[in-house]
């Protein structure tokens, strides 16, 4: 390994540097479709995190027998078992979120971040690397899909975790599904502000 | 041989046509869906003002529950006594079609039973339009949107993905609902879904990668690119799990994933058009690049808002 990081590095760089939905803008769907309120980005956030360890795992202890050239396909094939696997498990026992959550569940196995992490990270460094590295990223989207909930929860129904905060609704707006674009474009000028501010203050 | 043939010809013929002279002796003419609770009848003669406006002499159900009657509230005749317009308590259900009864009408015939349905063609373009533009899968679903985002930036590159994916698209989902209905169904192995249909996906994008190396070097040197990029677009695996819930046949899955990729096609277009003329803007540097995009994105979804509610047919 060339540069040797710690487990604990390997999952802040998942949470700040390398966060799937602010840094790397991958991932949308679910970041726009469901995040309307926190329980709900926590729930697709576990269940994305359980399918990012659990196939950069399978990849890494399988990456020395994987041909190169079949790679995609097998990548597919193990982020598709473990879909199949969170999916039926949430099925079984936590229907009312799993039907909140619709559609979204199974189409884990499409989201471009699991894959992307598998063919930059998995397929290379050590099973202990890339489980903390699953950990870290599947954190990060788990974080920004909390972070939009929040703000879209927030202000639109008054209410955090279904526990009411304001008491009353300020912009009934936000809980409306096509705000989830302005909310997540106005989030993203907000962290490129304070980068911007921060520049600036180191430059100075 | 051929006089065997000729008859079955002649046969099925008449079988058409006669219905359609018997049709024309009937005493209703034509009936169609009209308001949201309204079902217009057309008479072949002047009927009984008296009995035409008698709630009573009329029994209209839903063909799938006979049990359940739906209430008439009003009956207008129209000034000829050759048309009715039959109002209900409640709005229609116009995917279903309606089974109407009407007795003594005119004495001397037995009661008149005859169905409504929207025309099955109809309903088929309403799958089409809704799938292209009311539940318009980038601004009403919110799926596909890494690619979407990722694409937008030239009108070539959007036009180039839209079609790519529109046959990726089609070619897939006819494949994932022959494999659902004839592999998975009879098998009972739906807990396979997501591996089946993400495995079916993938072969396609490979098959039309070779196939099309190999037939059309030009056409692949321009799409060839998008075709990677096809495979992480949830819309492609949302589709067949989509006709796998909702049980579509075959005709339905064809509209389905033809509105699919047409929507896409569409959303991907408009998105390219504004971005172009983004470029030229002078957008504050906190919001260039992906945020402003978002923006606009968001503004479109609200503007595909505005076609909740359309009905066509």
């Amino acid at each position: 390994m060339a540069n040797e990081k710690s487990n604990f590095q390997l999952v802040t760089n998942g949470i700040l540097n390398e966060n799937p939905i602010f840094r790397l803008v991958l991932s949308m769907c679910p970041a726009v479709g469901i995040s309307t309120t926190m329980m709900n980005g926590l729930m697709l956030g576990i269940a994305v995190l359980f399918v990012q360890v659990f196939s950069s795992v399978t990849i890494s202890l399988f990456k020395n027998v994987i041909h190169p050239r079949i790679r995609i396909p097998t990548y597919t094939l193990a982020i598709a078992t473990w879909v199949t696997v969170i999916d039926l498990v949430l099925a079984a026992y936590l229907p009312e979120a799993y039907a909140q959550m619709g559609i979204f569940v199974k189409l884990i196995v499409a989201f471009a971040i699991i894959t992307m992490r598998l063919e930059m990270f998995a397929c290379k460094e050590s099973v202990n690397d890339s489980f903390w590295d699953g950990i870290g990223m599947g954190l990060g989207f788990m974080c920004g899909m909390m972070a939009i909930g929040f703000v879209r929860e927030l202000l639109g129904l008054g209410t955090l975790m279904g526990f009411d905060i304001l008491g009353f609704k300020p912009l009934l707006f936000f809980v409306l599904p096509c705000a989830g674009f302005f909310v997540v474009g106005l989030m993203m000028a907000f962290f490129n502000y304070i980068e911007i501010a921060y520049k600036k203050t180191k430059q100075a | 041989m051929k006089n065997i043939m000729t008859r079955h010809f002649l046969t099925l013929l008449l079988f058409f046509i006669l219905p359609g002279l018997a049709h024309g002796q009937e005493l209703v003419t034509a009936k169609s869906f009209g308001a949201d609770n309204e079902i217009i009848v057309s008479f072949s003669e002047a009927v009984d003002p008296s009995a035409a406006v008698n709630t009573a002499n009329y029994t209209v159900y839903e063909q799938p529950d006979p049990d359940i009657r739906l209430k008439i509230t009003e009956i207008i005749l129209a000034d000829d006594h050759m048309s009715a317009s039959l109002f209900f308590r409640d709005p229609l259900n116009t995917t279903q079609s309606h089974v109407v009864n009407i007795a003594n009408l005119i004495p001397a015939q037995g009661p008149a039973t005859f169905t409504v349905a929207k025309s099955y063609w109809g309903y088929l373009i309403g799958i089409l339009v809704s799938a292209l533009l009311i539940n318009n899968f980038v601004f009403t679903k919110y799926l596909g949107l890494c690619v979407f985002f990722g694409t937008s930036k030239r009108k070539d590159t959007a036009k180039g993905m839209g079609f790519t994916f529109t046959i990726v698209m089609v070619v897939s989902a006819i494949m994932s609902w022959f494999f659902y209905q004839f592999i998975l169904k009879p098998f009972d192995l739906n807990f396979l879904q997501i591996v089946v249909f993400i495995g079916l996906v993938s072969l396609t994008v490979q098959a039309v990668d070779t196939v099309l190396r190999k037939v059309n070097p030009a056409l692949f040197n321009s799409f060839g690119v998008y075709l990677v990029l096809v495979i992480a677009n949830c819309v492609i695996i949302a589709v067949p799990l989509i006709l796998a819930d909702n049980e579509y046949n075959f005709l339905e899955t064809f509209m389905l994933s033809l509105g699919a990729g047409g929507g896409f096609l569409l959303a991907l277009y408009l998105m390219s058009s504004v971005r172009e003329r983004m470029e030229l803007a002078n957008i504050p540097p906190t919001f260039k690049g992906v945020p402003i995009a978002f923006i606009v994105a968001g503004q479109f979804a609200l503007a595909f808002l505005g076609f909740s509610g359309l009905q066509i047919f």
